[in-house]
């Protein structure tokens, strides 16, 4: 009843979120079924890997949403935002190293399997903890906002706009990149962290956790969405807003405007972070890769086509691209990145409020025939 | 010593004197305590300009410029480009420092040591020319975004209209002539309209002091009048000066005109008193 209520106020003015959102949840419910209980010779069957796929766009859609808080709200284009999501994976891939315990290649229970490779006698000090599994969720969400915090703090009061916050956005992934590629960093270097085992003592191949792990990460779209939308429906998100539009009018009437972007910077990175530790057990691994720029820029596109500022929009960019991506570079491997180049000028060129604008245009245009 | 003695006594500290205690003349009519921050008007001026003087690489922009403007009061101020005005503005706002003179709102409270948010928080509010709304949010949003509260991050997230606060917002909107666009968007009204609007977020600040640059530049005439209204309605509330260029505006509104030529005062008065004034026509008016 009372989540009933909530629901609607947050999404009284929001069309296009509510449908995603029902669209979401009829999908929670329908592939845990199509997955467990419908047998595996039937066509409604719905294979495991599958429902991996599907899971790894939810978080995609979750990271979507996290850019477009700050890029579509906020004005602020980070095209580092891999970063977060990346800290968030190493934070959750540290948890899963340790619980693979002694059944590792060498049979070490204190050390992971790289450790003992490089001849390391000990756990180095910031593993401590991550045997944990809450300490690992709170560093899931802590790595990320502290780095968005000071990186925002830095930039934001030294008042470091437009072109060149995106440049020093990606230059932070990019030195992020290549600090974790190091062996000495302690991270796994290039290999990065993987054949993980269990999570909370579940096996991580069966299929009922990859199902739980599905829906966990739905949940978190869901939560991340209803959340993101109180923050842009309150008045914290007007202003954010304004600052986007008039900048020096929103400090001219009185508002900290580094104040405000520092904080949807740093709600954004945890944002990242948490679907960043949702995608690492899916996949079973993480690697500096994932920090690579181009990932940043896909994550923006992503977002363009989608549609900036109406969160949404950027589920939906997310989950669409992604998809294709899975379809083309099966079908035509050599084809795929053209198609997202062209995608992205096509977007530019014709679409500048992406695929859900032209759902908002064609209303318009009804609703302006009627009247 | 006998005089000595009487010095003694008049000298005594621990004594008040009969006048005074009798309560004949209560403390405070000697003295009017000030809080901070408060405006005190109590000799009717609300803003001193004094001896001021500004100069850009030796060129003098204002020239020991004095001005009063009294509280309440609808002052208007022309001149020729480069007489000054734009700088006058920006001195008093804090964005420019003099480099002599002194500058206080009230008796008391100094704007040379301020910065801009300072000197918008000490009550003086400055409208632009160009006027800059937020254009993604509506008019009643516009005006809740000015509005006098709270503006940290924390209470923003959670911040909620009391009816008060939607009652103060309805009000400007009247004032301003917008009710009927209270929902639209601010990219979406005509020229005229955001300034108004402009206007309006500037008093949901209440200033006392309100600042105009320039008002009906590129405005229609029906705009022109119905700003004129706003404006002179203000004007007792708020003490409003104007800069503007179009006479006919001036003379529908202004009941003392300032005339800037070069940096100071050049004439003060009414409008027809400026007029006839024989050096203000040379220098501005023409013939």
């Amino acid at each position: 009843m009372l989540a009933q209520t909530l629901f609607k106020r947050l999404l009284k003015d929001d069309k296009g979120g509510d449908r995603m959102l029902t669209v979401l949840l009829a999908v929670l419910v329908l592939v845990p079924i199509l997955n467990l209980l419908v047998p595996e010779s039937s066509v409604f069957h719905l294979s495991t890997y599958t429902v991996t796929l599907l899971g790894k766009y939810l978080t995609f859609a979750l990271l979507a949403i996290a850019l477009d808080l700050v890029w579509g709200y906020c004005g602020i284009l980070s095209l580092g935002h891999g970063a977060f999501f990346a800290l968030g994976g190493y934070a959750m891939g540290m948890y899963l190293m340790r619980q693979i315990g002694d059944r590792g290649v060498y049979g070490n229970a204190e050390l992971p399997d790289f450790m003992v490779f490089l001849d390391w006698s000990e756990l180095p000090w910031y593993w401590q903890g991550f045997d944990m599994f809450w300490f690992a969720v709170v560093m899931v969400a802590l790595v990320p906002g502290v780095l968005a915090f000071i990186f925002g703090w830095l930039a934001f009061r030294s008042r470091v706009t437009g072109v060149y916050l995106s440049i020093i956005t990606q230059a932070l992934t990019y030195a992020l990149m290549l600090a974790f590629f190091r062996n000495e960093m302690g991270f796994g270097g290039n290999n990065g962290l993987t054949d993980f085992k269990d999570i909370l003592g579940f096996d991580l191949q069966s299929d009922v956790t990859r199902i739980a792990l599905f829906c966990v990460s739905g949940l978190a779209l869901l939560v991340g969405y209803l959340v993101s939308r109180f923050i842009v429906n309150s008045k914290f998100g007007r202003v954010v807003v304004a600052v986007r539009d008039a900048e020096d009018r929103a400090r001219f009437i009185g508002y900290n405007v580094e104040q405000y972007k520092l904080w949807i910077f740093v709600f954004s990175a945890v944002l990242a972070g948490i679907a960043g530790a949702l995608y690492v057990p899916q996949v079973g691994i993480i690697n500096p890769g994932e920090f690579s720029p181009l990932n940043s820029i896909e994550l923006a596109i992503w977002v363009a086509i989608g549609g900036r500022g109406t969160l949404y929009g950027a589920v939906i960019g997310a989950i669409l691209v992604n998809y294709s991506k899975t379809y083309f570079t099966g079908v035509l491997p050599e084809v795929w990145l053209f198609a997202l180049g062209g995608l992205f000028v096509v977007v530019t060129l014709f679409l500048p409020r992406g695929i859900v604008g032209v759902r908002d245009k064609r209303r318009k245009k009804t609703s302006e025939a009627q009247a | 010593m006998k005089s000595l003695d009487q010095l003694r006594e008049t000298m005594r500290r621990d004594r008040v004197f009969d006048f005074v205690a009798k309560g004949e003349y209560p403390l405070s009519a000697f003295r009017h305590t000030v809080t901070p921050g408060e405006i005190d008007v109590s000799h009717g001026t609300i803003l001193y300009v004094e001896n001021v003087t500004v100069s850009f690489d030796g060129f003098k922009a204002l020239n020991d410029l004095s001005l009063y403007i009294q509280d309440g009061e609808l002052r208007c101020i022309i001149g020729p480009n480069g007489a000054g005005k734009t700088t006058m503005m920006d001195v008093i706002t804090g964005k420019t420092r003099p480099d002599a003179g002194r500058v206080h709102l009230g008796q008391s409270i100094d704007l040379t040591r301020m910065n801009e948010t300072e000197v918008a928080e000490a009550g003086v509010g400055r409208k632009f020319q160009k006027p800059t709304v937020f254009p993604e949010h509506s008019v009643f949003q516009n005006l809740e975004l000015a509005m006098k509260m709270k503006k940290n991050v924390w209470t923003s997230l959670f911040a909620n209209l009391t009816g008060e606060q939607c009652d103060s917002i309805n009000q400007t909107m009247e004032l301003i002539g917008l009710k009927e666009q209270s929902a639209m968007q601010a990219k979406l009204l005509s020229h005229g309209q955001k300034q108004w609007l402009e206007i309006g977020m500037l008093l949901m600040h209440d200033p006392r002091v309100l600042l105009v640059d320039e008002p009906v530049a590129g405005m229609t005439h029906q705009e022109m009048d119905r700003t004129a209204e706003l404006l002179t309605q203000l004007a007792g509330k708020h003490s409003v000066v104007v800069v503007e260029h179009d006479m006919d505006f001036v003379r529908s509104i202004a009941r003392t005109v300032t005339v800037l030529h070069e940096g100071s005062v050049l004439a003060e008065g009414t409008m027809d008193k400026v007029q006839d004034d024989d050096r203000v026509r040379e220098v501005y008016l023409g013939s």
